[in-house]
């Protein structure tokens, strides 16, 4: 919708941002040709997570914080039983650590295949949807199900469900899966990562807009793997390392009047987290038939194009499948599928690389467990800033479209960042008056 | 001057719709919405889950407005909604109205939507605390002090349980409305979904607490299966014996704050769950100030 305002000026606004996980709007004010205001618009209701946990038990949040978000409860999960165990002195075995990652590559599997292809793709092929895109492109639609298919079954089976998996708990899993289910699996997978690489092909055929930014990515890293389940640091491409455990030193939420979000500031200033992110920070611990994918699609190790977020997810979801393979090759049965845990009094944080972003959860506890203080910060809050960033910019270059396509090519700026408005802990309900 | 956006699509939907060449044969199948409210995205993502089912489903119905699916907006009536979501918010009481008035057949699908889901917990709570806790200016928030189930504003035509739901179950709601025929959903409980698997019991084998004999079936009695005890995610059966198994989860150890707990989650606000909290948590509270009592000087 369009309003010329008095002054000449004219607004544009989106009311429902479409294919976004969640519920938001954008709102695009633009006077003489230049953009004067940009807001992303967040009416998701608030659910107060962080609120209700206080007082619950410190076995209780990876069932409670998975329904946080149903596209990527493992997330969840991960940092949430990450925090918990840090806080109790424990640590689990490398078994339950792989078994963690590859739970979360079955969420990496089916996220990512979600929005690149069914969120995504629509926009720079033109269509509405993936089921208008279905009918031009029946063999990629059924390859794109197929994927994310490849995902849900992974998560269903170690997880027990592929939307809030019952099989994580603090101190690892109530029960391992056998070697004997995992290779029931594995021709899907492997047919998994040919159809990825093939993808990642197919995408960097797309049209992409020339726009860049020289945004602060933050992401986790591990020395030994690409960052999902868990990372040892944070690592900012500003040069700034940091433990996990000093994330809450470096990152601070704010609250402001004029947006409808909790933003974010790291160490100050606005940052990006998420696959470009990770990818950048990250490149050297892709796996080298991974990294020649990229190259080939035209790719640097770092990319600073958002447009280009949906060839390096594409890249992701093709080391998912090989992480995939990967594990059940080194699988065997037999292992403990938990390590015994006790609450003791303390503050600790979890973080993981949820599809879309870092995501970390910092909670306090009693001595009997009880948790005193909660607090989740999830990636899309954390992008709230670069999103509007991105959206001016955006909103500026192509300012001379008529607003059909100007609000298209501004809804695909947000749509790079495949943000999870759902991931509700923090977006308020306020309308901003203008003028 | 311009006014603050309108964010739901109910009246007026932003996207240019294109139904060009195919406005004849989308006119002959229903027009199917799917609507949200507070909640996580999992119920209707469970519809985009169905990979080997979504193409013969949007042959069979026409999805005239899924935003989270397509930008395409096709204006109502729609002959079915998809309901996901609780409302707790003002705006949301208004919306949910005009999204009846404009369906034909509504369907509630999930714990939140027929339930209040886990943001119902916040009925117990102060919720200018929770606005305290979480946000540095609650000033800023609109919010309810409740969370309610969808049936508690509109009439609704079925409700589909669980947390999430289960998409088989999903995908027999939209045959049977196809087919003008009611659901095929157990109403038994979990119990019977572990017995036809050949689960152990659990709380028996392991004394882990299980709602299982409260719960509706739907999951595939999924926890038990993984060596857990059932939590409850798809709400009460119909006529649960709650003070069973209370007495059940006393037997085997548990201290109140625990039951009360168990119960309150993903379905706290479904009357039966509520209320088996509510007991358990009055008991507790008879049974510290008896225990108090004589310091106190006596209770009557």
């Amino acid at each position: 919708m369009t309003h010329q305002l008095k002054d000449g000026g004219q607004v544009l606004n989106v009311g429902m941002l479409a294919r976004v996980e969640g519920e938001g709007g954008m709102h695009i004010e633009i006077k003489d040709r230049q953009v004067v205001d940009v807001k992303l618009n967040i009416f998701e209701p608030p659910r107060f997570y962080e609120g209700f946990l206080r007082g619950r038990t410190y076995t209780e949040p990876p069932d409670i914080t998975a329904r946080i978000c149903g596209i990527c409860p493992v997330a969840y999960q991960s940092a949430s039983t990450e925090a918990m165990e840090n806080i109790c002195g424990i640590v689990t075995t490398p078994e339950i650590q792989l078994m963690r990652r590859l739970l979360y590559c079955g969420e990496w599997i089916e996220s990512h295949a979600l929005h690149i292809f069914m969120l995504h793709a629509p926009d720079f092929l033109g269509y509405e949807s993936v089921l208008e895109m279905a009918k031009t492109y029946p063999d990629v639609v059924k390859m794109a199900l197929r994927l994310k298919k490849a995902g849900n079954d992974l998560m269903e089976l170690v997880g027990g469900r592929a939307i809030h998996p019952v099989n994580v708990k603090v101190g690892g899993f109530y029960r391992m899966p056998t070697v004997a289910e995992l290779e029931d699996l594995r021709p899907d997978l492997e047919r998994g990562i040919e159809d990825a690489l093939a993808a990642v092909e197919l995408v960097a055929g797309f049209d992409f807009p020339e726009m860049e930014q020289d945004y602060t990515y933050v992401s986790l890293r591990h020395p030994d793997w690409y960052p999902l389940e868990r990372g040892n640091e944070i690592v900012a491409t500003n040069g700034v390392r940091f433990p996990v455990a000093e994330i809450p030193q470096h990152i601070e939420e704010f609250h402001v009047a004029h947006s409808n979000a909790l933003h974010a500031r790291f160490d100050g200033g606005t940052y990006f987290v998420g696959p470009l992110a990770r990818y950048s920070n990250n490149f050297d611990q892709l796996s080298p038939r991974c990294q020649e994918a990229a190259v080939k699609a035209g790719l640097t190790e770092t990319c600073r194009n958002p447009f280009k977020s949906i060839i390096v997810r594409t890249v992701e979801l093709a080391y998912a499948f090989e992480e995939a393979v990967r594990i059940i090759d080194l699988w065997r049965d037999g292992h403990a599928p938990s390590v015994p845990i006790a609450p003791r009094a303390g503050e600790g944080v979890g973080a993981s690389e949820a599809p879309r972003g870092t995501i970390w959860h910092r909670y306090c506890i009693d001595a009997d467990g009880v948790i005193e203080d909660a607090q989740i910060v999830p990636p899309t809050s954390q992008n709230q800033a670069s999103i509007e960033a991105d959206l001016r910019l955006a909103a500026q270059q192509w300012v001379d479209l008529d607003d059909h396509m100007l609000t298209h090519r501004c809804e695909e700026a947000i749509r790079n960042y495949d943000p999870c408005i759902s991931c509700a802990t923090h977006f308020l309900d306020l309308r901003v008056k203008r003028s | 001057m311009t006014t603050a956006p309108e964010p739901h699509g109910v009246t007026e939907p932003h996207a240019h719709s294109h139904e060009h060449d195919e406005a004849a044969a989308a006119s002959s199948r229903p027009k199917l919405a799917v609507w949200k409210f507070a909640s996580c995205d999992g119920c209707q993502l469970s519809l985009l889950n169905c990979e080997d089912e979504l193409l013969s489903i949007a042959e069979a119905v026409h999805i005239a407005y899924f935003p989270e699916a397509t930008r395409a907006v096709v204006e109502g009536p729609y002959e079915l909604s998809l309901v996901e979501g609780s409302i707790t918010t003002p705006d949301d009481v208004r919306r949910i109205h005009e999204i009846r008035a404009q369906s034909g057949v509504l369907v509630t699908i999930g714990a939140c939507a027929t339930a209040g889901g886990i943001q119902a917990l916040r009925n117990w709570a102060d919720v200018d605390e929770y606005r305290s806790v979480v946000y540095a200016h609650p000033e800023y928030l609109k919010t309810l002090d409740t969370s309610t189930p969808i049936a508690s504003h509109v009439d609704v035509d079925y409700e589909l349980r669980g947390c999430p739901v289960d998409k088989k179950q999903l995908i027999e709601v939209l045959a049977a409305f196809l087919n003008g025929r009611k659901p095929r959903i157990a109403t038994y409980s979990v119990c019977v979904e572990c017995k036809l698997k050949g689960n152990v019991c659990v709380p028996v084998a392991t004394g882990q607490p299980c709602l299982g004999p409260v719960t509706q079936a739907g999951c595939g009695a999924l926890c038990p299966s993984y060596g857990r005890g059932c939590y409850g995610c798809f709400g009460p059966q119909d006529s649960a014996n709650t003070e069973s198994l209370t007495r059940q989860l006393v037997e085997l150890g548990m201290p109140s704050d625990d039951i009360v707990r168990v119960y309150r989650t993903f379905n706290a606000g479904a009357p039966a769950f509520a209320a088996a909290s509510d007991a358990v948590e009055v008991g507790a509270t008879v049974r510290s100030t008896v225990d108090r009592a004589p310091e106190q000087g006596g209770v009557p």
